[in-house]
């Protein structure tokens, strides 16, 4: 490819990234974008429509159903999900869904109740769809997530889902690589959410802009799949295109024995080559940060967007620390969250807590939660949505006995879907309520009208709900 | 999708940053199954009050600005969601050009995927834009994409920006990734022989 780097003795060093994107490329437009073939492409029900109303335009098929995983999960209660759909302009969304699925024969189509249904990028992984190597997309932007198990995958918009359905390519610029390195070890009581916020609070929401990161270092390689799952996600809220982290051994023990992970002797061809994806040694990145792992603490966020974040005993910075251009973001920002300069979040009162989401509704995440509200109470003030990612985390909360200690605690447990994430459902945080919420974004109205979000992980969300205030978990 | 060459028009300023996709169109208005009528939504949090009545304050609700197709904003415009919709209810509006100093990835390629052209410019230039229009509201900008120029016509100055050269023609054209991707099934056929 153009762009590979050759040191002076002409052996190539590349990146991770350079391997998966040179692997995937079907032609390139001249002074214009790559065409990418794809590999999986995950499909839902809010950004798919006007996509198989293309087809029809153009009297097209679907080219490869087979690589398409269909789910419903954005636009979809969590309770009563075995009753028809109140709303009928949502029951008309998940009815086209449903028709478009018949109507192009997709092979792989999860509704509601389905037990492999559950929020996009959390079946993906469940079901071994998500493999390293691949290049993966969806009408999604937390596609990103999938980039844990070593896989260029990114969110695009529907005009693109409608090419993946045609052709199974897309066309794409290649982004630049940047790498951000975490030395060092976690803190006790500090969660891979904690790493996310922190790295967004330091390059900024339009700090990755551009580019595709590679997160590496002792701290990241240290994580489990649910955690890196978690740090990837969010890669997309400093701008960044996706993030991936190299696969190893602990992502091989997740894929193997997945339902459509490979098998056999095809196991053992895919295994010796995902174990040749990593970048070369001296390979060289467009951009390079370098962090401490121990310099993170549990975070919160003051501001509606994921950059404006904080470790949770900290102060909101004040109206001189921000640049003379920001400010009137910046305090419109804190006016719409009720929040003044320089002030200390802690031991603030809140109305509820949301433990969900392709950030944080994964089955460690319900652990971590379960664990710290074990033998408590909730607090009377605080509404709780805990809304599993999937069926499959539902089944794993029920097997280990944690439904049993939310319950004791105080707790319900909802049924899978994006759920608050978004609020396209009823789960809507009321106007000028304050919600901890472990999904990925704080903007105005994201999770309601008026709603005013605080972005934290499971144990910050935890120990809010118990005590009903910003509390710092580690007491 | 329609050809886009040059335009001269007034402009709607919006000098606020980092405006998300949240904020360009609401989760609770994607519930739609086409892409038609998303433009009345547009910032509708924003533009409306719980009624549903205008706001009088919101820039969108200022008769000075009525039939504008250039929105100006802050830095970090469309950051956020993926949603197409962002870009249909910009263009459902009427806006055929967005102006910032700094575009999030997927929203700057979903515009364009939808005939909006998102212009980068620098700093200073976004900077006398919102002064022109703040001391005269019929400030008009001028947006030749031929030569890849946009020009404040109430100051005269003018700037160069970029795009993909493949995007421009596009535009200029009126032709989709599509329409060039479907030319490439059999490039597509024989990239999959070679997977193992
Ligand atoms: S949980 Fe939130 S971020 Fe994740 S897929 Fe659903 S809406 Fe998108």
């Amino acid at each position: 490819m153009n762009d590979t780097k050759k040191t002076p003795s002409g052996e190539q060093k590349t990146t991770l990234f350079d391997k998966i994107w040179d692997a995937h490329v079907v032609s390139a437009v001249e002074n214009g974008p790559t065409q990418l073939y794809i590999d999986r492409h995950f499909c839902h029900e809010v950004t798919s429509p006007q996509a198989f109303n293309g087809l029809r335009a153009r009297g097209l098929k679907v080219f490869r159903p087979e690589k398409t995983t269909m789910t419903a999960d954005h636009n979809t209660p969590t309770i009563n999900q075995d009753k028809p759909v109140n709303d009928p302009i949502s029951r008309n969304q998940l009815d086209t869904f449903a028709a478009n699925a018949a109507e192009f024969n997709m092979p792989l189509y999860y509704p509601l109740g389905h037990t492999k249904n559950g929020v996009v990028h959390i079946i993906g992984p469940e079901n071994g769809f998500t493999q390293p190597g691949m290049t993966i997309v969806c009408g999604d932007s937390h596609t990103s997530t999938h980039g844990a198990f070593g896989t260029i995958a990114f969110g695009i918009g529907t005009s693109e889902v409608e090419m993946v359905l045609a052709t199974q390519c897309v066309l794409q610029t290649r982004p630049k690589t940047m790498r951000i390195t975490f030395n060092g070890k976690f803190n006790p009581q500090v969660t891979a959410k904690d790493l996310a916020l922190y790295m967004i609070s330091k390059l900024t929401t339009g700090g990755a802009t551009g580019y595709f990161v590679e997160y590496a270092g002792e701290a990241i390689r240290s994580m489990s799949m649910e955690e890196r799952m978690t740090v990837c996600n969010l890669s997309i809220e400093m701008g960044a295109r996706g993030g991936m982290i190299a696969p190893d051994e602990t992502t091989f023990a997740y894929v193997k024995g997945r339902e459509f992970a490979p098998k056999g002797e095809a196991w053992d061809e895919k295994l010796a080559y995902w174990q040749t994806l990593k970048s070369d040694e001296g390979a060289k990145f467009d951009k390079e940060f370098t962090f401490d792992a121990s310099d993170i603490e549990p975070m919160i966020t003051y501001g509606t967007n994921p950059g404006m974040g904080m470790g949770i005993t900290k102060s909101i910075p004040s109206l001189d620390d921000i640049d003379e251009a920001s400010r009137i973001s910046f305090q419109k920002s804190l006016d719409y969250m009720g929040f003044k300069p320089g002030e200390k979040l802690v031991g603030k009162p809140i109305d509820y807590v949301f433990l969900g989401s392709c950030t944080n509704g994964r089955i460690e995440d319900f652990r971590i939660f379960a664990n710290f509200v074990k033998g408590k109470k909730k607090a009377e003030n605080i509404t709780a949505w805990l809304v599993p990612g999937s069926w499959m985390v539902e089944k794993q909360i029920r097997e280990e006995g944690l439904y049993d200690i939310l319950t004791e605690a105080g707790f319900a447990i909802r049924q899978p879907g994006c759920s608050a994430c978004l609020a396209m459902n009823d789960d809507k945080v009321p106007a000028g309520k304050y919600a901890v919420s472990t999904s990925n974004r704080n903007f105005e109205g994201r999770q309601g009208p008026g709603a005013r979000t605080i972005l934290a992980g499971p144990l910050v969300a935890a120990a809010a709900a118990i005590s009903g205030k910003i509390t710092d978990p580690r007491g | 999708m329609e050809k886009f060459v040059s335009l001269t028009s007034t402009v709607v300023p919006l000098p606020i940053e980092n405006v998300d996709t949240d904020q360009i169109i609401p989760a609770r208005f994607l519930k739609a199954t086409d892409k038609n009528g998303f433009g009345n939504n547009l910032f509708a949090d924003w533009r409306y009050n719980k009624d549903g009545s205008p706001k009088a304050d919101f820039v969108l609700n200022n008769k000075a600005y009525d039939g504008s197709s250039i929105l100006v904003a802050g830095k970090n415009f469309g950051s956020g969601s993926s949603r197409e919709h962002a870009a249909w209810a910009i263009d459902g509006y009427g806006f055929k050009v967005v102006v910032s100093s700094f575009f999030a990835d997927i929203f700057q390629n979903n515009a364009l995927n939808n005939g909006v052209l998102p212009v980068v410019v620098s700093t200073s230039f976004l900077a006398e834009i919102f002064t022109s229009v703040e001391a005269n509201a019929k400030t008009t900008l001028t947006v030749d994409l031929k030569n890849q120029a946009i020009t404040n016509n109430a100051t005269g100055t003018s700037e160069t920006f970029a795009i993909n050269p493949y995007k421009k023609e596009c535009l200029l054209n009126g032709l989709d990734d599509i329409d060039y991707l479907l030319n490439k099934r059999d490039l597509i056929e024989a990239y999959e022989k070679t997977i193992k």
